[in-house]
């Protein structure tokens, strides 16, 4: 196993054995038995604790409640009573762990069942645990001494042999619930490893594909709705953007090739045709000037398709602002209004209220004045064109309506992209890339460009989200 | 006009640097940001044309920046392949007046290139403009031609106001947009033309002498005949 790649092992490294201990599994899994084996060792020593100390606790307060009793006696009857009371408690065979030793001032034994005094039992009112001798059988004995009133101590003690027994089987049992639990720790470490490495090799195997340029690749989903899933959705949209971007760019290039070359070849054409065929220096200069105008409208198109990609690419979102739209469509009605009563159109504006938004300015000027000039380009005479921009429901809508020849509803998915241009546009000027440009605006603003029939006619609305408060 | 053209590209510099002289400008020429720098330090020129990816170690932006750094405060025109918003906006940081984007058509250049020198000139607040017998009163906001008032819309105001500002130079639509409507891109509708010519019903059409002209190719200029 520990030759085997680890899952995530980079392009190059690919065929390269890893140490156990780099692999992400092993470490996962043995971070997880640490954890695992420390609470369970947690758990099983307070239970030990507990266990011995309440055992410990409860000798004692038998000891301290017979000597009690025992000093009752004494009080109450004297020496002679006491050690009837001894002899009762010596001779109850029911009670076999009771230890108990009077001696006089002079530290002789009066009675009990130990031989002699422990050496070790030298101060009252202390706890002590000793090997004795009660009866002739060492026993183990937990004690305390009592000084008597009238001199001489009485020590009272308990067997707890059976106790230090079950001390020592905890213990034993704890050693080996710690071994098992380090063996389970590590086929827990092996398990999660090979889960882990199981759903990452998909992961891999998607990625790997993709790098080498199969972009149609996707991580299939267990379905387990888990964060596994998760993850594969997340890298799958990220996909899905990745191959949409790269369809642009294809697009545009293609588009670049086959767009472009019409106004080269025209302007290539021109400049030829002229140093071929003009007679007079106004035929060469008139050439020249219209070749010059050809150029001009390709470095057009190609400030405009750099325009679109660096909206797309949102750098611009950083630099967005609150602006109140309504003053702004204000002017450009009043830059176009002229434009449309000289051509014998009526431009229709309505302007409700303010309009908040946050975003770039001038971006949505431009694309605003690009919906106006399609929209001038293609109206009939004395026909009505109508730009209204009002707040709906915390969105802005910006529409701008003409009657012209429209777009049929089959192409109307497609007008925004770059370079489309409608059956009905071939014959008229213009670089197809207006509308992408809105689109891309609208995009760029989290907001989107509908386009509808005006019958007759084109609507383009722009729907922005409004600005808050 | 004194004017110090930066700019590595033959071919550009030399139509530029023969355009200029031309149009009646001394002209002085560095292929490379070392002696650009030196000749815009050590010498005196109203405008400077400047490329901003220079050859010799010194970019176009290091070069303003060192430039503005020695107040020197000359009208410079940044003249660049590099037409990104956030490339013009770190041009104009750097401390260019202005900023144009190559390809270009050289009676842009020039235009801008005079009207920035102009600019410079201006000393002190004008309150009152005039063209031969056409005048303009800032305060009021009052125009009159040959002593008869004239009545003009807001932004009619404000694109005479730019034209005689800029009197006896070319100014291009383009310098119009972004000087009176502050707009930043071309509309593909002859927008400009049309409001110019509104203006040119209001202030020629009653009078015998034109002073606003059409300039071919290029854009439009406010004179008066004697001049």
């Amino acid at each position: 196993m520990s030759t085997a790649p680890p899952p995530t092992a980079a392009h190059g490294a690919r065929r390269r054995p890893r140490p156990l201990i780099r692999s992400a599994g092993i470490r996962f899994a043995l971070l997880y038995a640490v954890v695992f084996g420390a609470s369970a060792f947690a758990l099983a020593f307070s239970l030990w604790y507990s266990t011995v100390g309440l055992l410990t606790r409860q000798v004692r307060v038998e000891i301290r409640n017979d000597a009690t009793a025992l000093t009752e006696h004494y009080y109450l009857g004297g020496l002679p009573s006491l050690i009837a009371a001894i002899q009762a408690r010596l001779a109850d065979t029911s009670d076999s762990e009771g230890i108990y030793l009077l001696r006089d001032p002079l530290g002789n034994r009066i009675i009990g069942n130990l031989n002699r005094w422990p050496a070790q039992v030298n101060d009252d009112g202390n706890w002590y645990e000793v090997n004795v001798y009660r009866d002739n059988a060492a026993v183990y004995a937990e004690m305390e001494a009592f000084p008597l009133a009238g001199g001489g101590d009485l020590l009272i003690g308990r067997d707890v042999r059976a106790r230090t027994e079950l001390r020592s089987l905890l213990t034993d049992g704890l050693l080996w619930a710690m071994a098992l639990m380090f063996a389970l720790g590590l086929l827990g470490a092996v398990l999660i490893r090979s889960l882990f490495r199981r759903m990452i090799r998909d992961i891999a195997a998607t990625t790997r594909a993709i790098a080498q340029g199969d972009l149609t690749r996707r991580i299939t989903k267990t379905g387990d709705g888990d964060e596994f899933d998760e993850l594969a959705e997340i890298i799958n949209d990220m996909l899905e953007r990745i191959a949409k971007l790269m369809d642009g760019v294809r697009q545009v290039s293609n588009s670049i090739a086959h767009d472009l070359r019409t106004p080269i070849t025209r302007a290539r054409t021109r400049l030829e045709d002229a140093s071929l065929h003009a007679h007079t220096d106004d035929d060469l200069r008139s050439a020249i000037e219209r070749a010059t105008l050809d150029l001009d409208g390709i470095v057009g198109v190609f400030e405009a398709l750099l325009r679109i990609a660096e909206i797309e690419a949102g750098s611009q979102r950083a630099a967005f602002a609150a602006i109140d739209l309504a003053p702004v469509i204000h002017d450009i009605d009043e830059l176009y209004r002229a434009v449309a009563e000289e051509r014998g159109l009526v431009l229709e504006t309505v302007i409700g209220g303010s309009l908040p938004v946050l975003g770039d300015r001038e971006l949505i000027q431009q694309a605003i004045a690009n919906l106006l000039d399609n929209a001038l380009k293609f109206s009939p005479p004395d026909s009505v064109i109508a730009l209204t921009a009002r707040l709906e429901e915390a969105a802005i809508e910006i529409c701008v309506a003409d009657r012209g020849p429209g777009i049929a509803e089959a192409d109307r998915p497609r007008a925004a992209e770059r370079f489309f241009r409608a059956e009905s546009a071939r014959s008229t000027s213009g670089s197809g890339l207006g509308l992408a440009l809105v689109a891309a605006v609208a995009n760029l603003h989290n907001g989107h460009l509908r386009l509808t029939d005006n019958h007759p006619g084109l609507r383009a609305i722009i729907t922005l989200p409004a600005l808050p408060g | 006009m004194r004017i110090l053209v930066v700019e590595d590209d033959k071919d550009v510099a030399g139509f530029v640097v023969k355009g200029l002289r031309e149009a009646g400008h001394t002209v002085e020429h560095a292929d490379n940001g070392r002696d650009g720098l030196f000749l815009a330090a050590s010498e005196n020129f109203d405008a400077i044309i400047l490329d901003r990816m220079l050859p010799g170690g010194i970019d176009g932006l290091r070069l303003l920046e060192t430039l503005r750094a020695q107040d020197n405060a000359t009208p410079v025109v940044f003249l660049s392949a590099l037409g990104q918003v956030d490339d013009r906006v770190k041009g104009l940081k750097a401390g260019g007046d202005d900023y144009l984007t190559k390809p270009f058509a050289f009676a842009e250049l020039l235009a801008r290139v005079e009207a920035l020198t102009r600019r410079g000139k201006s000393d002190g607040p004008t309150t009152r403009l005039s063209v031969g017998d056409l005048e303009m009163d800032l305060l009021s906001r009052g125009v009159k031609r040959g002593g008869q008032k004239i009545d003009l819309q807001p932004r009619e105001f404000r694109l005479l106001e730019y034209l005689m500002r800029h009197a006896g130079q070319v100014v291009t639509r383009t310098m119009l947009l972004e000087g009176v409507w502050d707009y930043h891109f071309d509309p593909q509708t002859n927008v400009i033309d049309v409001h110019v010519s509104r203006l040119r019903q209001k202030i020629d059409k009653p009078f015998e002498l034109p002073l606003l002209h059409t300039v071919r190719n290029a854009g439009y200029m406010l004179r008066s005949e004697e001049v």
